[in-house]
């Protein structure tokens, strides 16, 4: 099992969003996070990978195992796509490996500043992060943002690599990747409106 | 660490980087004092220490709000918070290269400055001395309070204000140093006093601003 989730609460800015959520994702397995806009998709990835706290509840895995991607890319926009993928590689104390460029569709992008990349061009430098990266559990919220149909498959061939090679992810996102991972509607799970956080953000 | 410094220090230098602006606006202060205060040679040289110390110090409040604020805007302040790089080493990581990329710009380009405004003979080698001690602490203190205010727009206003009293203690005797080092009387008590300063915000400033920055991004 790479990821256990138990009873969580989540809350973003001292209310909570969603309640006593419980999934269990095993290694080589993807969960497609489901509902509609506003839901708490982003709230349930950041306190997954501990950018936030949760209210209650426990969430287990492995330690320095995840990785998070979020709607922006992280990219720097005065450095080329090979420094800005070297430095994350640095970060994490690996190589970058050249079958990235071609897994990621960035070869003939190498030595261009990121200012002058499309936003689908920029999406993808920011995903070819998460491959070289070599994270197992991977919290990506809404991977496939400007992407367009064939970047989409190219991401989604990659992303099945990651879980056959026994990596896991939790997903949210609004359309079919094509990937064979069962589906979580959050919508059963929002909190009602009267609980309050635990969080003194409330009183800032 | 390394790959964060040497990362921001390119990014400084990178067109837009803002490399420049704080050595700008110390030339601009201090070339602009003598036309001010007139061409009394006697009066200039009495405030050229103090006058150096707090251009500086205004020189390097003008860029703090970079040092978080542009990691937060394009989303790399979350991804870095959830990597393997503590955010304590980040925090220093950070202020190590606005530290080379103001402080020490000032530093070098101050004696020249010291020339314009008659400054003594014996204060040079205390007004090099005293700015790269006193730098440091700047950017250390700076970085506290960029990452208090790293996820409010327009939070400069509130980054002065916050930052300003703590700079106090540091502008106190770097140019209490110069001073003495220019009247020719000992340095000894500003010079330990600087660099308690400066150890100390070295010390505890990654911890303090780790946390708030962890707070922040909540």
């Amino acid at each position: 099992m790479s990821l256990r989730v138990t009873d969580l609460t989540c809350a973003r800015g001292g209310v909570s969003v969603l309640s006593d959520m419980s999934f269990d994702v095993p290694a080589g397995a993807a969960l497609i996070l489901r509902g509609p806009n506003g839901v708490g998709k982003t709230t349930l990835l950041r306190t997954l990978a501990g950018l936030q706290p949760a209210l209650s509840g426990r969430v287990e895995m492995a330690k320095e195992s995840s990785a998070y991607a979020s709607h922006a890319d992280g990219v720097k926009q005065a450095l080329t796509v090979t420094e800005n993928l070297r430095f994350w590689a640095e970060i994490y104390g690996h190589d970058v490996p050249d079958a990235i460029y071609q897994t990621f569709d960035l070869d003939d992008l190498r030595q261009r500043l990121a200012g002058t990349l499309s936003a689908g061009q920029k999406r993808r430098l920011g995903l070819a992060r998460l491959a070289l990266i070599k994270r197992r559990v991977l919290f990506l919220d809404e991977p496939t943002v400007s992407l367009d149909a064939f970047s989409v498959k190219l991401f989604a061939q990659w992303m099945q690599g990651h879980l056959t090679g026994g990596g896991s992810a939790v997903i949210a996102t609004h359309i079919d990747l094509g990937l064979d991972a069962p589906e979580l509607d959050l919508t059963p799970y929002i909190a009602t409106q009267d609980e309050t956080g635990g969080s003194d953000e409330a009183f800032l | 660490m390394k790959a964060v410094f040497i990362r921001d220090v390119t990014l400084a230098f990178r067109a837009g980087g803002g490399f420049g602006l704080a050595l700008a606006f110390f030339l601009i202060v201090v070339i602009l004092v003598p036309f001010g205060i007139g061409p009394d040679r006697a009066i200039l040289a009495r405030i050229a220490p103090g006058i150096l110390w707090v251009a500086a110090l205004l020189a390097c409040l003008l860029s703090l709000d970079r040092i978080f604020a542009l990691d937060y805007e394009d989303g790399s302040l979350p991804l870095l918070a959830t990597s393997p790089l503590p955010l304590e080493g980040l925090v220093l990581a950070k202020s190590a290269a606005h530290m080379v990329v103001t402080g020490l710009p000032l530093t070098i380009a101050a004696p020249a400055l010291g020339f314009l405004l008659n400054m003594q003979a014996g204060a040079y080698p205390w007004l090099v001395v005293s700015l790269a001690i006193g730098t440091p602490a700047l950017s250390m203190i700076g970085a506290f309070g960029a990452a208090l205010t790293v996820g409010l727009r327009r939070g400069g206003l509130l980054l002065s204000l916050l930052v300003l009293p703590l700079y106090v203690p540091t502008l106190i005797f770097g140019a209490d140093l110069v001073r003495r080092g220019a009247d020719g009387l000992s340095v000894t008590v500003p010079l330990m006093m600087l660099s308690v300063i400066t150890l100390g915000a070295v010390a505890l400033m990654p911890f303090a601003a780790a946390a708030v920055l962890r707070i922040n991004l909540r």
